[in-house]
């Protein structure tokens, strides 16, 4: 599952605790038995994954939806 | 649920039963879109209404004597609708294209004898089904006892136009027959599979068939078989003998009759519905203003306007009760009938998307459907099987429900239960149970009731907080529904069973269907028998409009009582045209809140648009859900137990979730200090000090997205303990995230004063496991 969920504006955002810009880069999530990858922004040093309001009210609570009535 | 109870489920909806004029109808013609089409001028589609089931419409249309019209149920609130005019008025207008697709052949031949109705309608049925038909005229034309029938209607051009069909079906036509002999029978036997003779157009006297006693020929009815094998007849008996729709029917019953002889299949089986019938579909006449037919202007035939205008007063017969009084059942496009197959087609689905998980847990559970429903259709029963089902299966969308148990769980833990003798005493006679969500919403008239009942009662009353275990109930958790009513009983043997007195309708529902030993009473019965207390009440907004919760349907008596405490106070009352046991639900019931709050909302703004006066419910969360949508709704508590720091209570708004949660928390807080002069467990936690400040779209935001400040409280004592959080390089926000139970919450914080300032929050959840 891959969908254009970055925006430059994301990148904003850095990590506080370890001081750095993030990466984009593939990240694992799970819901309800599935795993799949989507490029998030992550912090490169810890790999903490920001989650921006965009992404989880939009393409998220989508694929939330969808896998709920699957 | 299995094939056989989906059948016998859908089968008490009657939606889908034909309405009496094509129940009437010997063959069934759909009169009611038929009428709907000349209604709006669609001459072209009325037409082919009459085609779909009428040989020969451009005939029969203008000589049907409608045998329909003494079951129109408009005849019932003036004149029946002129069907049969219309008919005429229709296939006065020419006819749109039409192509006729006949079956490959059969290989059989069938002899028609006679071009009356019955003969036409056996050669036009029989041929586009692949059979080779001969007609048989004695005359030199066909059609001419027809035109002899109705000469004032039916032409010559007429009868050739509408027959020329026959001949694209090669249908052979041969004249000059002599027909009424038994060599023609014979001759006809030998040289076809089977004969058919039209009893309309020709005497037969001279055949050698069985006469019945009245000097006819012995046709069986409906199957049309005569006496003797292979030869079938019909056109005179009963009706058909005056009625061109009948014989018409009688030609159809034998062409049907002779495919199936000839197919080697049951002549019987299946043929129930064959000619007029009963029908079962329920059609209300409840506001149904009389109006008369539309008398022609000229003679005896309907001009188009005329012929509009009559249309026009068709009911259009339906049943859709329980479609007009909810919502629900109105948003989801369909009718009971088609939902039972969703939700059985949605149980048996093994890939693919389950459509009907929304409709499943959008319904109220409130029966009204099932109250106004000519069959006791119960759509709640059959919601609350699937989401039973769905949560045994492993189904359930976790985003239905979650919060709504989840603050079950909270109602229920150690932090806002409680039961307890009053304070000084060791045994009790009653018990009063506010239910969870009155503590929610007006947590200090929980206070003064139970002050009052104490100081009114004999034999000591002591307190329980918690919940009753209806979201459970509702959510299709049997098994947790089954252990919160457990753990509710034994605190209630704990507290040597005392009669439990419930101010919320739900609980009592609860209680009365699954605990009946307890003898749960409703508040108000109580309030009735104590007496209510001393004090003015503010008359000044006019009436109010009782609203009786979803679940008092069943309880006329708690409905009564209400009723009569009103009326004590002094304050004027008005009835919904929805109410007692026609009541509607406010919204919140069955966890439709919780599955789809947008037609919560819909709900709610509907019911309050019932009235214009303010609404009185006596149920906590019909009171918040009602507000929740700006109607004025007061509490009967406020009535009776008025709050001198709520200066207007019908218009106070509908507390939060959070609100809702810390009300719970200081009430036992409160209580348990003011009463028994005890620190509740959970006067506050570390994080539940931490200050947050929101503006109010901030707080209603979250409220819409059922985030807690706890839960906030909960992220920030975290990105504390923790250190990590993002940093935002403009605005410098903060943004920290933890995962507390199966939902992320996202917040978007900076720092002010000694707490926080909130400037967004949501959660989803999926669960990111990483890069």
């Amino acid at each position: 599952m891959k969908y254009d969920n970055v925006q430059p504006e994301d990148l904003n955002w850095r990590c506080e605790r370890c001081d750095c810009d993030l990466v984009v880069g593939p990240v694992a999530a799970t819901y309800m038995n599935n795993r799949f990858s989507t490029e998030l922004p992550y912090c490169p040093m810890c790999k903490a994954v920001l989650i921006v309001e965009r992404v989880a009210m939009g393409k998220m609570a989508e694929v939330e939806q969808i896998l709920e009535d699957k | 649920m299995d094939q056989q109870s989906l059948r016998e489920l859908e089968k008490r909806c009657i939606q889908e039963q034909p309405p009496e004029c094509v129940a009437a109808c010997p063959i069934h013609v759909d009169a009611r879109a038929f009428v709907g089409h000349m209604q709006n001028g669609a001459w072209d589609r009325a037409w082919k209404v009459l085609r779909a089931t009428m040989p020969f419409p451009g005939i029969l249309g203008r000589i049907c004597d409608g045998p329909c019209l003494a079951r129109c149920k408009r005849g019932q609130a003036g004149d029946p609708i002129q069907i049969h005019r219309l008919e005429a008025v229709c296939v006065a207008h020419p006819a749109p294209r039409h192509r006729v697709m006949p079956l490959p052949s059969k290989g059989l031949s069938v002899a028609v004898a006679g071009s009356g109705l019955s003969s036409l309608t056996v050669a036009w049925d029989l041929s586009r089904k692949g059979y080779a038909v001969t007609l048989f005229e004695p005359g030199d034309r066909i059609g001419q006892t027809l035109i002899s029938l109705a000469p004032e209607k039916i032409s010559r051009e007429i009868v050739e136009g509408e027959t020329a069909i026959l001949e694209s079906l090669k249908v052979v036509v041969k004249t000059n027959v002599r027909i009424d002999t038994n060599d023609f029978i014979d001759d006809c036997l030998d040289h076809f599979d089977a004969l058919y003779l039209g009893l309309d157009a020709i005497a037969g006297d001279a055949w050698n068939l069985d006469w019945d006693a009245g000097g006819a020929i012995a046709v069986t009815p409906k199957l049309q078989t005569t006496g003797m094998d292979r030869v079938f007849a019909g056109g005179t008996h009963g009706d058909a003998s005056v009625s061109p729709v009948w014989r018409c029917v009688q030609g159809r019953w034998a062409a049907t009759s002779l495919d199936r002889m000839l197919q080697k299949v049951s002549m019987t089986a299946g043929r129930e519905k064959e000619g007029p019938h009963a029908t079962r579909l329920y059609t209300s006449m409840d506001n149904v203003e009389p109006a008369p037919m539309v008398v022609p202007k000229v003679g005896d035939h309907y001009s188009d306007e005329e012929a509009r205008k009559e249309a026009a007063r068709c009911l259009a017969c339906e049943c859709l009760e329980c479609v007009k009084v909810c919502r629900y059942l109105e948003a989801f496009g369909g009718y009971p009938k088609t939902y039972a197959r969703e939700i059985y087609n949605n149980a048996a689905i093994v890939m693919g998307e389950r459509k009907a998980n929304r409709l499943i847990n959008s319904c109220s559970l409130c029966g009204l459907c099932e109250a106004v429903c000519p069959n006791d259709f119960a759509m709640q029963d059959l919601c609350l099987e699937a989401r039973r089902d769905m949560v045994a299966r492993g189904k359930m969308p976790p985003s239905a429900h979650d919060f709504a148990l989840q603050d079950m769980a909270f109602a229920n833990s150690d932090r806002f239960a409680l039961a307890r003798h009053a304070p000084g005493t060791a045994a009790s006679s009653h018990l009063f149970f506010p239910g969870c969500q009155l503590c929610a919403s007006s947590p200090r008239q929980v206070t003064q009731v139970y002050d009052y009942l104490r100081e009114k009662m004999t034999g000591g009353v002591a307190l329980m907080l918690g919940c009753c275990g209806a979201p459970a109930h509702w959510a299709g958790q049997a098994a947790l529904f089954s252990e919160e009513l457990a753990r509710w009983e034994a605190q209630w043997i704990g507290l040597g069973r005392p009669k439990p007195i419930m101010a919320c309708s739900t609980c009592l529902r609860v209680f009365k269907d699954q605990l009946p030993e307890a003898g749960a009473v409703s508040l108000w019965e109580v309030l009735e028998t104590t007496g209510i207390p001393d004090g003015d009440v503010d008359l000044s907004n006019g009436p109010l409009a009782v609203h009786d919760p979803c679940t008092t349907r069943g309880e006329p008596a708690v409905q009564a009582v209400v009723r009569r405490l009103l009326d004590q106070t002094g304050v004027p009352i008005e009835e919904l045209t929805l109410g007692r046991d026609k009541t509607e639900c406010c919204g919140f019931g069955g966890l439709m809140q919780a599955a789809n709050p947008e037609l919560s909302r819909e709900v709610a703004d509907r019911r309050g648009k019932l009235s214009g006066s303010d609404f009185v419910a006596y149920c906590a969360m019909c009171r918040d859900n009602l507000a929740a949508v700006g109607k004025r709704t007061l509490h009967l508590l406020d009535l009776l137990f008025p709050d001198p720091q709520v200066a207007d209570p019908a218009g106070r708004p509908r507390p939060g979730w959070s609100r809702r949660r810390e009300n719970r928390l200081r009430l036992k807080a409160e209580l348990c200090r003011s009463l028994w002069d005890e620190k509740s467990v959970d006067d506050r936690c570390d994080h539940e000090a931490i200050e947050l400040h929101m503006d109010a779209d901030v707080e209603a935001l979250l409220d819409s997205r059922r985030i807690l400040k706890e839960d906030i409280r909960l992220v920030i004592a975290h990105a504390q303990a923790d250190g990590s959080r993002f940093r935002h390089k403009k605005s410098g926000h903060f943004l920290a995230v933890f995962r507390p139970y199966h939902a992320t919450f996202w917040f978007e914080y900076t720092p002010e004063g000694d707490g926080f300032r909130v400037h967004n929050a949501y959660a989803h959840r999926m669960e990111v496991l990483g890069p």
